[in-house]
Order: structure tokens, then sequence, then C-alpha cells
């Protein structure tokens, strides 16, 4: 078989579907890792003693924990305790704790970064606290977060090749098993390592894109 | 005889900072359509007073009330308190993300849950009175003091408060955007707005206020009318405070 042969026929199509293997496991953890980024950021910051207590707690598990350590638990541990995951939702709820951990610190990182008196005003004019942080503060807050959450993003593009570990066939998982097949590792790996790179790309000039639509003139 | 009616009562007002007793037990009285100034040396608790009036800052006791009905321990009704007092701080504190006029606007649909179109033009309307409904667009970034400070008042005066506490209004700002800001407030005043104004512009409180409260250690150590205070001090400190602002004014 030729170079060209295998790059259509084999490579191509492998790729094609780990790729958007891959692709769905970032497209559902991204949104949903965010979100709870910034509920556990905002617990931290503004909740009462015990829930921001269990928030770092939160914080400090998940980014204490190894990636493929919190998979092998979700994936071959909890079913001895009955709790039984497909791979592809094993592999989702690791890295949406890993990502929503990250992202909590980024976020909580830019909520203190607001000076205090735009909620002081916020107040005076007559809203009321959760008004206040959802209409004043979050939304500065979260602009000098992108840089953070984007970082994470590209980071979970990386480590979502984990899933591969608990049988998820994503671009890496994919590659691996074209290239034992065909012993062409050298080829394949380096074809995959430059999608990961066109994917880091495309995150990294859409990140930038998002920071000049949001930033705030002057 | 009838008793007098006050817009604003606010009864033996304490506040501590750890050990610092910031007020030791402040009242005063204003009436509707007054202007009062608070004047003193930093650090005397008039600020403190003013965030006590809409409860930003927890008094440690007396009370507070608005047209007779009581603002300290009013739970969650503060925010309709908070309404009727507005509020210009020395910093602007306008919100650095929004425009002038977004600035104005967000409290009418957020709070007072306006339909968007009322609330623009709410919004334009409180920009034109403070002359800045060319710059409504902007943002705060892109405003001088004197600028940003006129947006804040229009950010307040946007919810028909039925006062206005200014906090040190002009002291960020330099003579010539002070004055910009000063003729808006004196507007306000003879418009018949009710206004206590923490201020060390010496000038404006003998022309616009009702009564001057010189504080002092967390106390009023002597008030009056602008004439009753300047001509003629009791206090020895307020002689002496009143007396600078003479020689340097000269």
């Amino acid at each position: 078989m030729d170079q060209i042969t295998f790059i259509l026929d084999v490579m191509v199509p492998a790729f094609e579907s780990g790729l958007l293997m891959t692709l769905a496991l970032v497209a559902v953890t991204a949104p949903i890792g965010l979100l709870i980024g910034i509920g556990v950021a905002c617990g931290r910051v503004y909740g009462g003693k015990g829930l921001s207590w269990l928030m770092q707690l939160y914080a400090i598990f998940f980014r204490g924990c190894p990636l493929l350590l919190l998979l092998f638990i979700l994936y071959f541990g909890l079913p001895s305790i009955g709790i039984v995951f497909t791979p592809f939702v094993a592999s989702v709820l690791g890295f949406i704790f890993c990502n929503s951990a990250y992202n909590s610190e980024y976020i909580r990182g830019s909520i203190i970064s607001i000076k205090e008196g735009q909620l002081i005003a916020a107040k005076a004019l007559g809203m009321t606290r959760n008004q206040a942080i959802i209409n004043i503060v979050l939304p500065q807050a979260l602009r000098r977060s992108i840089p953070g959450i984007s970082n994470e993003f590209i980071y979970l593009i990386k480590y979502s090749s984990l899933a591969y570990m608990i049988t998820v066939i994503e671009l890496t998982g994919a590659s691996k098993l074209i290239a034992t097949k065909y012993f062409a590792y050298n080829e394949t790996f380096f074809a995959v390592a430059l999608v990961y790179l066109a994917l880091v790309t495309i995150t990294t000039f859409g990140a930038s894109a998002l920071e000049k639509k949001f930033a705030i003139p002057g | 005889m009838t008793e007098e009616k006050y817009i604003l009562r606010v009864e033996n007002i304490k506040k501590a900072f750890g050990t610092n007793q910031v007020l030791q037990g402040v009242s005063v009285n204003v009436r509707k359509g007054e202007t009062v100034c608070f004047i003193g040396p930093s650090g005397t608790g008039k600020s403190t007073l003013l965030r006590c009036i809409n409860q930003l800052t927890i008094p440690d006791s007396g009370k507070i009330f608005l047209n007779d009905e009581e603002v300290t321990h009013a739970g969650p009704r503060i925010n309709y308190f908070r309404q009727k007092i507005g509020m210009v701080f020395q910093n602007f504190f306008l919100f650095d993300h929004l425009t002038a006029v977004r600035n104005v606007e967000i409290a009418l649909l957020k709070v007072k849950k306006l339909p968007p179109k009322e609330a623009r033009e709410k919004a334009l309307y409180e920009l034109r009175q403070v002359g800045m409904a060319d710059w409504a667009d902007h943002y705060p970034a892109e405003l001088s003091g004197g600028q940003a400070q006129r947006v804040s008042i229009a950010r307040a005066l946007a919810m028909d408060p039925e006062i206005m506490l200014f906090d040190e209004p002009t002291s960020a700002l330099d003579p010539e955007l002070t004055r910009e800001v000063l003729e808006v407030m004196k507007k306000l005043a003879l418009q018949g707005m009710t206004m206590l104004v923490v201020t060390h512009e010496m000038g404006f409180a003998c022309s616009v206020a009702n009564k001057i409260c010189f504080m002092e250690h967390g106390h009023i150590k002597e008030e009056g009318s602008p004439a009753e205070l300047l001509n003629n001090p009791e206090f020895e400190r307020c002689k002496a405070f009143i007396g600078e602002f003479r020689e340097y004014s000269q």
C-alpha cells in the first residue's frame, strides 16, 4: 500500500470518526465546565463560610487528583459499588470536574480583581446582591477570565485524549489503532499531532477574537 | 404647635470599626427640599454617616427614618429604600463595562423592571439633565472625571429618589471639573431635591446649603445656617477649620 492510499483510505476515515468523538467530548464538557466553574467561583467569593469551604474543597480535590486516575475511578472503580457509566459519560464527567475546578480558579481571580465600588454602587441603586453579581460583577470578571478560560479549553482539547484510556475511540485512540495495525507510527502520530495543532490554533485565534469583541473601550 | 415634618430623620447613630468609634451618636433631621452639607476634617465619620443612611454600612445602633418609615432593620426591603435614596460617590463607581446610557438604564431595567424602550428614554432624559446626552455611547474610561461624575448623578436620579446623598462628589476632580459637577448639583438643589452633601467645597456649602453641619470625632459639633456658622462659629475647632478655608480663598 502506498502512502497516498494509506492516507486517503485509512488515515482520513479513522481521523474523521476520531475527530468527531474528540469534538463531542470537548463540546459537551466546555460549556458545562464553564458554568460549574462560574458557580464554584461565586460560591467561594460570595458564599457563606460553609459554602465557600465546600467549593474550595471541590477545587482542591479535582485539581489535585490526576485526571487519568479520576477517569479510572469513574469507569473502572464505581461499577463495583453499582454505579455504571458508559465510557463517554465517564470521560465527560471526569473532564467536567477537572475543567470546572481550573476554570473556577481563573474566574475567582477575576472576580476579586473587580473593585468593590462596582458592587457598592449597584447595591446603592437598589439591586440585590445577586442582581449586582450577575449584572455588574460577572460581566466584567468573565471578560478578564477569557485568557484563562481559553487556556483551559486548549488543555481540554489535548487531555480529551485520555478518554482513550477508558476505551473511548477519539482522535488519539483512532490513530493508535491504525498506527499499530499498519506499523505506521511516525506518519500517523505526526499527522494526528498536526490535527491537534490545528484545533489549538483555531482556538487561539477564536479566543483573541473573543477578547477583542468583548474588550471595554477606553 | 404642630410637629415639624421631616423627610429624613437620623436618630443617635453609632458605628465603630473595631476599636475606632467612627460615629458616636449622630442625629440630624432634614426637611423636604433642604440641602444639608457636612464639613469637617477627614476621618470624622462624614462618609460613614451617609453610608449608614442607605445601609451600605450597617450602624451598630440608632435609627433612620425616611418619610417616617424605618430604614434601619428593613431586611430585604432595604432595596426599596435604596431606590428612594440616591447616592453619588467620590470615585464615581460607574459600571466600567457599560456605556454612559447603559449605566443609567441598567437599574431601571433590572430593579424597576421598566420595558427597554421606556428605560432608554428615561436614561437619555437624565443624561440630558446633566448635560451628558452627547456622551451616551461612551464608556466610563473615555470620560473625564467631571463627565463621569455627572453620569453617576444621572444614574442616581433615574431611580426618582426622594433624597440624594453626595459623598465628597468633587474630591477626585480638578477645579474646572469640580465646577461643572457643582453646577449640576446646584441646579438640582434649586429644583427642590433634598440633598445631603459631604464636601470640602466651602463655597458650595455657603451658597447652596440650608444647613451646614460641622463634624468632628464622630459628633456633629455645630450646626446652623451658612451665615451662622461662618460668621459666628461658637466652637473653637470649627472656627479654625473655617478660618483656614478663609485664609486660602482670599
